[in-house]
């Protein structure tokens, strides 16, 4: 059972974030493995765990000047990364990233690959699936359980009034909502494995992809960013053993109550 | 170059259509002339007379599914109609489980770009869209290059659902074609999870809690106050991700986004991520212990306090007015 993980390094979403000049997000401080990608890789883990064979590698695109978002993927059990990264990509969209992380994870031919619903600083959605047509691999989305039966994978997948039970044929893509399992935290012994683990680093030009990616290939473009409405800050009141009732006679002033 | 024609892509649900599958028709009349829908499922007939009434002419019907997740045959059956009547300058898709997984396939399908999050749609000599950036403190716009057709993925709520008093629009069968081995993905089996009172997303009061709750036990409480104000209950991603309720509660960026009369923040510090899915509230109550968090800056009404007193006082003053 080898599965592929794609994974993002980004900007530390609990810091102050904004776009450069080329409307581009400002990508130049520390990065850090996407939270939503930890339940990803957590659920691979334990997957090729119970298959008692195979391996996890997660795929990431982006700047390889900071990898510890990989390294920390790898500490908490990944056999491998590999991330493409070249100065070409930026401004690469949603399509374009999808063709550079399927023509690596078509390389790798898993069995199963899995992703997070979206990234944290992006929040596109559409680049798994994306991956998957590409590949020619049937995709289930929004997964918030997921187990392998022989050469079937079984999901719960969230729907608007519940859940469905939806099975595909292996090799397939999977993508995990948060929660699907308590990602682990990396051991020491993890972290310092993960400094002798292969991390593979690709050029644009080793895909054979240039013309697909990059602000040329994007084919969308930010014509303006503009300052939203503003929300002004009402009344506050700290709490004296009367915040419900002074709730209450807000909740009466506009006529919820 | 102004807009000529607009395709939506409305998604069935008891008979008829989604809220936003509504608004997304009502939207595209006012910027082309010619709005054609596309939808799926057993109730073709019945659709074509909402779609119509919302502002569509012609009903592309892909029928029923079978049990195959709509993603990847509704997709081939818009790329056969592309290939067939030439491609729309914009396709509207619903942001939703699978109007995200039908914007993604016809993307990679017909390799056209995709532009999701979208929250408004205008013609100024080509479309332009606008997506909601930073916890919403500012508006991204931006507009496709080359060749359509552009495929925009909007919020719901970004439009004002209104019947156009049209007549039924003329149904048109959108075979799905030959489908290879990204096919495979069947629901066996449909959970429907019981819900009392309104939908999140249509509810007049909203209550949320987040991680100041504390434990996932006192998401009862969230529960209770929200019923007794007849609204629903909503949650930030922080206690999603923690496991404390279903993803199907969020509210935010990840998540549903609601416009209630009244939104009720619990607990919630105010993530960027949870603002851009609630501060279009018509009125927000904020109640948190750090006067510092960042909800306060948008709250109409804030209480600076413990949410495990506030809370259960506010639902006791409830049950104490009957």
């Amino acid at each position: 059972m080898n599965i592929v993980v794609c994974v993002k390094q980004i900007p530390d979403p609990a810091a102050p974030q904004s776009l450069d000049a080329s409307h581009n997000l400002d990508r130049s401080g520390k990065l850090i493995l996407d939270e939503a990608d930890t339940y990803g890789v957590e659920m691979a883990l334990q997957l090729v765990d119970k298959a008692g064979t195979g391996e996890v590698t997660v795929v990431s695109m982006g700047s390889a000047t900071d990898v510890a978002g990989l390294r920390n993927a790898l500490a908490m059990g990944a056999a491998k990364a590999v991330i493409v990264s070249d100065e070409s990509l930026r401004g690469t969209d949603a399509l374009g990233t999808a063709k550079v992380l399927a023509a690596v994870i078509g390389r790798i031919s898993p069995d199963l690959v899995l992703c997070a619903t979206e990234s944290s600083d992006g929040y596109t959605g559409t680049t798994p699936v994306q991956v998957a047509e590409l590949l020619g691999l049937p995709s289930i989305t929004f997964a918030k359980s997921v187990a392998v039966d022989g050469t079937t994978v079984k999901v719960d997948r969230q729907t608007e009034s519940g859940y469905d039970e939806v099975t595909a044929p292996l090799p397939a893509l999977v993508t995990v909502t948060a929660g699907v399992v308590e990602p682990r935290y990396a051991s020491f012994k993890g972290i310092m494995a993960a400094k002798s683990k292969p991390l593979e680093v690709l050029s644009v030009a080793d895909l054979g992809l240039a013309s697909e990616t990059g602000v040329a290939g994007a084919r969308q473009t930010i014509t303006d960013v503009v300052a939203s409405e503003a929300r002004a800050a009402g009344e506050k009141h700290v709490d004296d053993g009367d915040g419900a009732e002074k709730i209450v006679a807000f909740l009466e002033s506009i006529k919820v109550l | 170059m102004t807009v000529a024609t607009i395709w939506v892509v409305v998604e069935p649900s008891n008979g008829s259509l989604t809220t936003t599958s509504l608004e997304l028709l009502s939207h595209a009349r006012t910027l082309s002339a010619a709005v054609a829908a596309i939808t799926w499922g057993e109730n073709g007939a019945q659709v074509a007379s909402v779609a119509g009434e919302y502002g569509a002419t012609t009903l592309y019907d892909v029928g029923a599914l079978n049990g195959s997740l709509p993603g990847v045959p509704v997709a081939s059956a818009i790329a056969a109609l592309v290939a067939a009547h030439g491609a729309p300058d914009a396709i509207l898709v619903p942001t939703s489980y699978d109007g995200r997984d039908i914007a993604g396939r016809l993307s990679a399908r017909l390799d056209r770009p995709v532009l999701t999050n979208v929250t408004g749609l205008s013609d100024e000599g080509g479309l332009v869209t606008e997506h909601p950036v930073f916890g919403g403190t500012q508006t991204v716009k931006a507009r496709f290059t080359g060749d359509g057709p552009g495929i925009v993925v909007v919020r719901a709520k970004s439009f004002v659902a209104e019947p156009s008093g049209g007549v039924g629009a003329a149904v048109v069968a959108a075979p799905v074609g030959d489908l290879g081995s990204e096919a495979g993905a069947m629901i066996t089996k449909s959970h429907v999870e019981e819900r009392t009172g309104p939908k999140l997303e249509e509810a007049a009061v909203v209550v949320s809690g987040g991680r100041g709750l504390g434990e996932a036990d006192k998401y009862a409480l969230i529960e209770e106050a929200a019923k007794l104000l007849h609204g629903a209950a909503g949650a930030s991603r922080a206690i999603v991700d923690a496991g404390w309720v279903p993803y199907s509660h969020q509210v935010g960026q990840t998540g549903k986004t609601v416009k209630p009369t009244v939104y009720i923040a619990c607990g919630i510090s105010g993530a960027t991520q949870h603002m851009v899915g609630m501060k279009g509230s018509k009125n927000i109550v904020a109640i948190n212990k750090d006067p510092d968090a960042p909800i306060f800056q948008i709250a109409d009404f804030g209480v600076v306090g413990d949410v495990h007193k506030v809370l259960p006082a506010l639902i006791a003053a409830l049950k104490a007015r009957g």
